[in-house]
């Protein structure tokens, strides 16, 4: 049977490097994004490797919207999803984000809120339904602030443990819910940065990720797997060095 | 969309140069303001073809969309920068598979019309560029020119074979074979002499789509020439597999010591591989990936050639071609540098569309040579009179080193060409060859 699949942030490079997987097994899709162009592109690539069929829904996600009429509305048309992945982000230019509070609110609203308003009413939907997987883009920034990258990262921290609670009130339904952290990835987003360390990973490599997770059932990962070391040495580094240190 | 300069080497490690990069990530985006361009896709090109010393470089990484895909009729669209990997891997399992692939399948689709590769089957099918319908051609003027053999023909032409220089090619549009599995059937012939392969060629061209040679280049005297060749046909069976059991890839994971290639370990290596070649049976059942890219297994295998690189030399002999690859494997085998890669196909007399296409009717040997300085240029040079006398001609994309002089001879059509390249494009290799312009004498 192929699978319904559910997408806000579909054009980002780890949603579509996931779609492509499913789009090749005849999969069902319905993509959010901001951009019409981008989505075109990416509803075209997707039935050309085999997509069964792809509804697009643009949307801003710096705004504020009514995500159950957008939810209930793809849910009636496609008759419920197996899978949802919402991947929808921005970088956070932290200087900005110091002096400009507006720039902070409507950050938090692309990166925080409008995924844990989506997971919440998704999170209805699959637990009626009695099955489905819930994916949650969060990050290893969200572990523990750092001076770098603490406002996407505290956005971030409150998608992950938004996370943690509605798998933990899921957990009978039999609906899965997923917190991933992937950790540097090339994408469009990231370009800028020097991406040729060996920390650096393609975004086919999260989707595979992804993919395991689902199939496995499970609750967390970090992506690529070795970001859950780095991270575990740097939740334990005690804060009196720890703020002194420029990570 | 990052800009940052950083060295970078083609296939053969011989040029490393400083370049500024420019990555876009949809294919609706403009092009840099800045000159001179270059589109650059997997970088399989050995020489400086694909490289723009200090210029920038589009890297066509993320263009890797499929546009439409009919399953019926194997008319397939999709973005520059898919590669023929990935294509062969969605278009298989549905019957299809590509018209033409060279020995690799780390190339791209903008790559593989701007080099107008060919195969094993170019006496049959003839080049790439014969398979391409349409294209998108983005130029540095902001314009989008759809291609075609009926609309901007000549831009369409100039653009097959036209190494990037006339814009980037943002779309084509290919037509695939049907094939019934992933599957060749394959047979194989030892030959002791130059003759008796060519007597092959040319008794294969009716009953076999792909025919290809492996010449032993260290050979003397009365071996001159001997080798194997090998004769294939897609398997026509409905019951086998459309996938290839794809083996475990291995890396050459650094660069070996400059010189570990020598007279003695190619002889062995040639021993060896000689041999493994004849272990496999006469009549063969082989899948595509073993068959159409047996080095594709190993990854990075140019480090074996240490970071001082190496000259790959691949030339087309056209008139009295059977004399001209005698004198050229003597001159070769006389020296005792040539490397133990060295094949030999036979090309056809279908002409593509393409102004600067290599291919042509005649015979072409292609053959690796480390780079050990002055000797092997004066090799390499030795060479090109004996390609020149043949009225033959120098693949680019293999070429590090070819003489302006040389590469007019090798490309009649260079000054149809000339007009059709982008002002704002260019590359180290065109800078190298190009300075022979008649307007460029007269003043």
């Amino acid at each position: 049977m192929s699978k319904k699949i559910f997408i806000s942030g579909a054009t980002s490079a780890i949603a579509h490097a996931f779609a492509r997987r499913y789009a090749v097994q005849g999969a069902h899709f319905c993509l959010l994004g901001r951009n019409p162009e981008k989505l075109a592109i990416v509803k075209d690539d997707l039935l050309a490797r085999g997509a069964s069929s792809v509804e697009t829904v643009v949307i801003d996600f710096s705004s504020r919207h009514d995500y159950t009429a957008t939810v209930n509305q793809a849910w009636q048309q496609a008759s419920g999803f197996d899978i949802a992945l919402l991947a929808q982000g921005v970088l956070t230019d932290e200087k900005r984000s110091h002096t400009d509070l507006a720039y902070l609110q409507e950050s938090f609203q692309v990166n925080a809120l409008s995924v844990i308003q989506l997971a919440t009413v998704l999170g209805e939907k699959f637990a009626e339904q009695g099955k489905g997987s819930l994916l949650l883009i969060s990050s290893p920034a969200g572990d523990r602030g750092r001076e770098k990258n603490y406002v996407y990262g505290s956005a971030k921290a409150a998608v992950s443990v938004f996370c943690d609670g509605l798998r933990n009130r899921l957990n009978k339904t039999g609906v899965q819910v997923v917190t991933v952290k992937p950790g540097f990835i090339r994408t469009p987003m990231t370009t800028g940065f020097d991406q040729s360390g060996p920390l650096w990973a393609d975004a086919d490599v999260v989707a595979s990720d992804l993919e395991n997770a689902i199939i496995k059932g499970k609750s967390s990962l970090y992506t690529p797997w070795f970001w859950r070391y780095i991270m575990l040495v740097i939740r334990h580094i005690p804060e009196f060095i720890f703020k002194k240190l420029s990570i | 969309m990052q800009k940052n300069a950083a060295s970078l080497a083609s296939w053969g490690n011989y040029f490393h140069y400083a370049h500024k990069c420019h990555s876009p990530e949809w294919r609706y985006q403009a092009l840099p303001a800045q000159a001179s361009l270059l589109p650059y896709g997997m970088g399989r090109s050995y020489g400086d073809s694909c490289l723009n010393e200090n210029g920038t470089l589009i890297h066509t990484s993320a263009l890797q969309n499929l546009i439409a895909f009919n399953r019926e009729t194997g008319l397939l669209r999709c973005e520059g920068g898919v590669s023929l990997a990935s294509l062969i891997d969605l278009t298989l399992p549905h019957g299809w598979f590509l018209p033409v692939t060279p020995g690799t399948k780390f190339v791209t689709i903008g790559g593989a019309i701007a080099n107008d590769v060919h195969g094993k089957n170019h006496h049959r099918d003839g080049s790439f560029g014969c398979h391409v319908r349409c294209f998108e051609l983005l130029r540095s003027s902001g314009e989008r020119l759809l291609c075609s053999a009926t609309e901007n023909p000549a831009l369409f032409s100039a653009t097959i074979g036209g190494l990037g220089l006339t814009g980037l090619i943002s779309w084509a549009e290919i037509q695939l074979i049907p094939v019934n599995n992933a599957f060749l059937e394959d047979e194989s012939f030892t030959c002791d002499h130059l003759d008796d392969m060519l007597e092959l060629f040319r008794a294969s061209r009716e009953s076999h789509q792909y025919t290809v040679a492996w010449i032993d280049c260290l050979a003397s005297g009365s071996s001159i020439g001997r080798g194997i060749f090998s004769r294939a046909n897609h398997c026509r069976s409905k019951h086998l597999p459309q996938s290839a059991n794809i083996r475990p890839k291995k890396s050459v994971p650094f660069f070996l010591p400059n010189g570990c290639l020598n007279r003695h370990t190619v002889k062995a290596f040639n021993a060896v591989y000689y041999r493994k070649l004849m272990a496999r049976q006469k009549n063969s059942r082989i899948d595509y990936d073993r068959f159409f890219y047996p080095l594709d297994s190993l990854h990075h295998w140019n480090r074996i050639y240490g970071r001082r690189g190496f000259l790959q030399y691949q030339c087309v002999l056209v008139k009295d071609a059977r004399d001209a690859l005698f004198a050229l494997l003597k001159k070769i085998s006389h020296s005792g540098q040539a490397s133990f890669l060295s094949v030999l196909k036979e090309l056809g007399g279908t002409t593509s569309p393409g102004m600067l296409s290599f291919p042509r009717k005649g015979m072409t040997l292609a053959l690796d040579f480390p780079n050990r300085g002055r000797e092997t240029l004066a090799l390499l040079s030795s060479l090109d009179e004996i390609v020149r006398e043949s009225q033959g001609a120098i693949y680019p994309a293999k070429d590090a080193r070819m003489s302006a002089e040389m590469f007019a001879n090798s490309f009649p059509q260079l000054e149809t060409f000339r007009p059709h390249i982008d002002p704002a494009f260019s590359s180290s290799f065109w800078r190298r060859v190009s300075n022979n312009k008649p307007e460029g004498q007269a003043t």
